[in-house]
């Protein structure tokens, strides 16, 4: 390529490379969209250094976090497709939150970095920055930011990870000083760093206890929090791992996940939602259920696969409302199913739940668990739901009310199947196992008629399941 | 500048008597000059022009000219009237020794050379040299275990794997093979090898080892060279705790290992150790890795050869004490702020590499019978490598060059000071221009420089008024480096834009360490970058990646006297 521009012995400049002295200006521009609270935060977006950049990486950055800058100032220097180049400020303030980090590659347009006006807006900013969706191709292995969408936390699990932390260390070292220091070899820290995961909590089986990869990635992957169809495994690791974690009095800023969280919440509000409930007698769902457990079929799969069923039949509680003027019908009916993992949640999304069958979606449902328990997940295995399942039923729970994740038409929460003394039609007396679902929905698409004639599906799929095995 | 040098070298001077026999040689060999007229010269001089030295060192291998030198230098008529074993004794038989005696040998000196050890000294027996077979292992396993790169290439490669104990032999066999070379080509050339420890006894004088053989020598060179730098509180044990020596044998692969020190020696092992499998942590008592390299070289360093490895680091803190594993007990290491000198941390490890440094191997040389003082063991000497003694005179017949001077320790540095003291006995006035001498440090990918890094260039500047630019190229847009997909590197170029005097060039890249004498040839010559520039390089080559640099500076228009094509 060089050869082929500099063909002639004439000392031109090169169209590839300019200057090193120079600097591109950083695109900065006020916070857009969205609710906007301050205007003083600005966002440092990935330039486009030339006409063919799509995407750039940060080579680094030449200021942190904290950092004044003053117009002019380089700021970080930016990998393209051709060169290096320092990328500077067009205003003085300070670099409140770095987005992407260093060996990171953002989209042109994207944030990369946000820059507060004044030191007393860094904190404002770096919160906004935790809640921000702008780094979908940060180098990080976990989940992380990229919208997941999140239905109802699991609250009473809690933030089982604190980076800082080291009350407890599980550690036994010999020379860690009765529990004060851990040991990890190099690799077992930057995988920790990585992974999110706390040391201190992890327990060494290396060389005297060291704490190696293998250990980190084993703690990584094992289950610190109740999922949804398996409400026994993990709870207690998940309690220990919790209360370990979380040092009283502190302020503990979110994680990313919990950042996207979050900033979902919050742009439910702006979703005009109602709610409709049903109970459904599950004794036909509970014998079959009994019936086909043992081929590894999960209460969970059986759950997302009525709904889809009755989804079938209803299609608008399977739309969406993008634009707050039309209808999107969605082609697929893929089941978001939400799951509480390490302080957050996440929603693997069964695709097509209508036409896999029951026992290929439960293996689905498996391997997606174990997924996302290893931080695995693909965007489009979290964030590509139509309609959302949120089951609180393990705990005990018999009814709540869910939040409506963006994008959706609908979400429906479950609660736990009790046995109840129920009138029966005939004039009797009897006992039925029972449960509550309660659907909400965006009313600017679903009217109630559509989400109670859905719900009467639903229920009659459900109190004779035969379909669902086909 | 190259013709006006090259006459008075070429001009008639008085030959001296002892000297007639070379004048049957087919190039005539530098004139002596009178040494006063060499003290005029003496600000003119630089780096020879001619580059006439290694021309003769190559032909010299051919058996057929070293018959009749050898002849010459083994008749005796070499010996000046007052009479001695040797015209030229050189304590030392590394890389410096032996360059200096095969050039010794080609301008006619009857030359002997005394070794304690073994022949080859640090780079051929512990250095460079294995360092270099651990490095062509590293390197391959790291390619076979890049996945994502071979799959890029369309490769498929199952599980590589490595036998330590053969990665070891390759070492050690390249090692022995490099020695046995060395040692013929000097026997071949008639270079007298005396075994024992040489010991000075008082001018011109050396005693060989403990025995009471005393030889007398017109001129003689110190070239003991260094050993691994061990600073206090730490124990080597050899096993766990070891220096570059120990490690090249590779005798085993810890599975995590300190180093300390972040220079050359440090990063080549890091990037040997992390191919095999280790993890590492590099302790640097300065407050950045990397301490030596020009800062965006190393900071792109950095980002390819530390941060994706399985390695950690902690910079500005000192290993205050470092034991041996023992009684199961993990390799232990303290560290202090390496400013508040207060306890910081402490490792437990399974071996820890002391990489910090070389320090001069020169006691037991009787400098003491000379008057001569080190100087933190180094030996002091001028630019010319002349020894100077306590008082700060010259010594005379004297010189000592590589690790033991300490004015630049790379083996290739010492053979060019050994050249360049061969040239002054045999009187021709040299000065080595230290800037011209390119270094490289062999990990993957590889780094080198020649000259100033850029705060040393600007600081040089803002001293004599000049201005400095630079120019930079990345490999990504070389089609060679993009072919190997191997496009991750910078070549940069630090220059005066004035005159377009090269100050300094740092590359990071695949084969950087090869890519570097182009730079380097260009400054020992004094090439201006207006010069160079149109020199042609292949395509597609790495060698592209320099031609796009020079093609990149952007050089005041000057009038330039030598840049016209001359037809020859």
């Amino acid at each position: 390529m060089a050869h082929l521009l500099n063909t002639s012995f004439i000392p031109t400049s090169q169209p590839l490379r300019r200057n090193p002295t120079s600097s591109a200006p950083a695109l900065i521009s006020g916070r857009r969209g969205r609710a906007q609270v301050q205007a003083k935060i600005r966002e440092i977006f990935m330039p486009a250094l030339s006409s063919t950049m799509t995407e750039g990486k940060i080579v680094s950055w030449v200021k942190s976090e904290g950092d004044k800058l003053s117009k002019g100032e380089s700021v970080v220097v930016v990998e393209s497709d051709k060169a290096d180049m320092d990328v500077e400020t067009f205003y003085d303030g300070y670099l409140a939150s770095i987005m992407v980090e260093e060996g990171g590659v953002a989209a042109v347009g994207s944030a990369i970095a946000l820059l507060a006006e004044t030191e007393d807006e860094i904190a404002e900013a770096k919160a906004k920055a935790s809640s921000s969706s702008a780094a979908p191709a940060a180098p990080a292995p976990a989940v992380a930011a990229p919208e997941p969408q999140p239905a109802k936390i699991a609250d009473n699990v809690g933030p089982a990870v604190v980076p800082k932390a080291a009350a407890t260390v599980a550690s036994t070292h010999p020379a860690s000083e009765g529990g004060k220091r851990i040991v990890a070899s190099p690799y077992a820290k930057k995988l920790a760093k990585d992974l999110k995961v706390d040391l201190g909590s992890v327990v060494g089986s290396g060389p005297l206890g060291r704490i190696v990869a293998k250990d980190v990635e084993a703690f990584a992957a094992q289950p610190t929090v109740a999922v949804a169809a398996e409400p026994s495994v993990g709870k207690s690791a998940a309690a220990v791992a919790a209360e370990a974690g979380i040092e009283l009095g502190s302020v503990v800023p979110f994680t990313t996940m919990q950042g996207a969280v979050s900033r979902n919440m919050l742009e439910s509000l702006s979703v005009p939602t109602f709610r409709v409930g049903y109970t459904i007698t599950t004794d036909a769902l509970d014998a079959l259920y009994k019936k086909i457990k043992s081929k590894g079929v999960t209460m969970t799969a059986l759950l997302a696969k009525a709904t889809a069923l009755a989804l079938v039949k209803h299609p608008v509680v399977n739309s969406g409302c993008r634009d707050g003027k039309s209808f999107t019908y969605n082609s697929s009916i893929n089941i978001a199913v939400a799951v509480a993992i390490d302080g957050g949640l996440i929603t693997p999304v069964l695709q097509d739940a209508d036409k896999v069958d029951i026992y290929t979606l439960s293996r689905k449902w498996k391997e997606l668990v174990d997924k996302a328990r290893a931080k695995q997940l693909q965007p489009h295995e979290y964030n590509t739901g139509t309609f959302t399942v949120s089951n609180l039923g393990m705990f005990g729970v018999d009814r709540f009310d869910a939040i409506l994740p963006p994008g959706t038409g609908a979400i429906m929460a479950v609660g736990s199947s009790q046995p109840t003394v129920v009138a029966t039609k005939d004039g009797r007396i009897g006992r039925k196992n029972q449960m509550q679902v309660n659907v909400t929905a965006d009313h600017r698409i679903i009217y109630g008629a559509d989400l109670a004639s859905f719900l009467q599906t639903l229920a009659k799929i459900i109190e004779d399941p035969k379909d669902l095995t086909f | 500048m190259q013709a006006s040098l090259s006459l008075p070298a070429l001009s008639p001077a008085v030959p001296r008597p002892s000297y007639v026999v070379q004048s049957a040689l087919p190039l005539p060999p530098s004139k002596p000059i009178n040494l006063r007229f060499c003290g005029l010269r003496r600000e003119a001089l630089g780096f020879s022009p001619l580059g006439r030295s290694d021309s003769h060192r190559v032909r010299l291998s051919a058996p057929s000219r070293s018959a009749t030198i050898s002849a010459s230098s083994s008749s005796g008529n070499g010996s000046p009237p007052k009479s001695f074993d040797y015209d030229l004794l050189i304590i030392g038989a590394g890389v410096g020794g032996h360059g200096a005696a095969l050039h010794a040998v080609e301008k006619g000196l009857k030359t002997a050379i005394v070794e304690g050890d073994v022949v080859g000294g640090t780079c051929v027996n512990r250095g460079c040299v294995p360092s270099k077979a651990l490095l062509a292992v590293s390197g391959r396993i790291r390619e076979l275990q890049n996945e994502h790169h071979l799959k890029a290439l369309g490769l498929q490669v199952s599980a590589a794997g490595y036998d330590r104990q053969g990665v070891a032999d390759h070492a050690n066999n390249l090692a022995t093979k490099i020695r046995n070379s060395l040692t013929n080509s000097m026997n071949s050339l008639g270079v007298d090898i005396l075994t024992g420890v040489g010991t000075i006894l008082g001018p011109q004088k050396v005693q060989i080892g403990s025995s009471d053989k005393v030889v007398t020598a017109k001129d003689i060179i110190i070239a003991t060279g260094s050993v691994p730098f061990v600073p206090k509180g730490i124990e080597v044990d050899g096993k766990t705790v070891i220096t570059s020596d120990h490690a090249l044998k590779l005798e085993f692969v810890p599975e995590w290992i300190a180093i300390v020190g972040s220079g050359y020696i440090g990063l080549e092992f890091s990037d040997v150790y992390t191919a095999l499998g280790s993890e590492v942590t590099f302790i640097e008592a300065l407050d950045q890795l990397m301490p030596g390299f020009d800062p965006e070289i190393g900071k792109l360093a950095q980002r390819v050869l530390i941060n994706p490895r399985k390695i950690d680091y902690q910079t500005g803190v000192f290993a205050s004490k470092i034991t041996p594993a023992k009684d199961g007990k993990p390799v232990t290491i303290e560290l202090i702020d390496a400013k508040t000198k207060e306890p910081k941390d402490t490792l437990e490890v399974d071996a820890a590499l002391i990489a910090t440094g070389r320090a001069p191997f020169t006691q037991g040389l009787g400098l003491e019978n000379i008057d001569v003082a080190t100087q933190r063991g180094f030996i002091p000497v001028d630019e010319r490598m002349r020894v100077i003694d306590a008082n700060g005179k010259l010594v005379p017949h004297l010189f000592c060059i590589g690790d033991a001077n300490g004015k630049m320790m790379l083996a290739h540095a010492a053979s060019a000071q050994g050249i360049s003291v061969v040239e002054q006995v045999t009187g021709r006035d040299h000065v080595l221009n230290h800037l011209s001498i390119p270094a490289a440090c062999f990990t993957h990918p590889e780094i080198s420089m020649v000259g100033l890094t850029e705060p040393q260039a600007r600081e040089k500047a803002e001293k004599e008024g000049f201005e400095v630019s630079i120019a930079k190229t990345s490999f990504k847009a070389n089609t060679k480096a993009l072919a190997e997909n191997e496009g991750e590197g910078l070549a940069k170029l630090i220059y005066r834009p004035d005159n377009g005097e090269i100050l300094g060039v740092h590359i990071f890249g695949l084969h950087a360490a090869d890519l570097i004498h182009e730079a380097s040839n260009a400054i020992a010559l004094g090439t201006r970058i207006q010069d160079i520039k149109f020199a042609v390089h292949a395509h597609p080559t790495l060698s592209e990646v320099l031609d796009e640099l020079f093609k990149s500076a952007k050089v005041a228009h000057v009038p330039s006297p030598v840049s016209e094509p001359v037809a020859v």
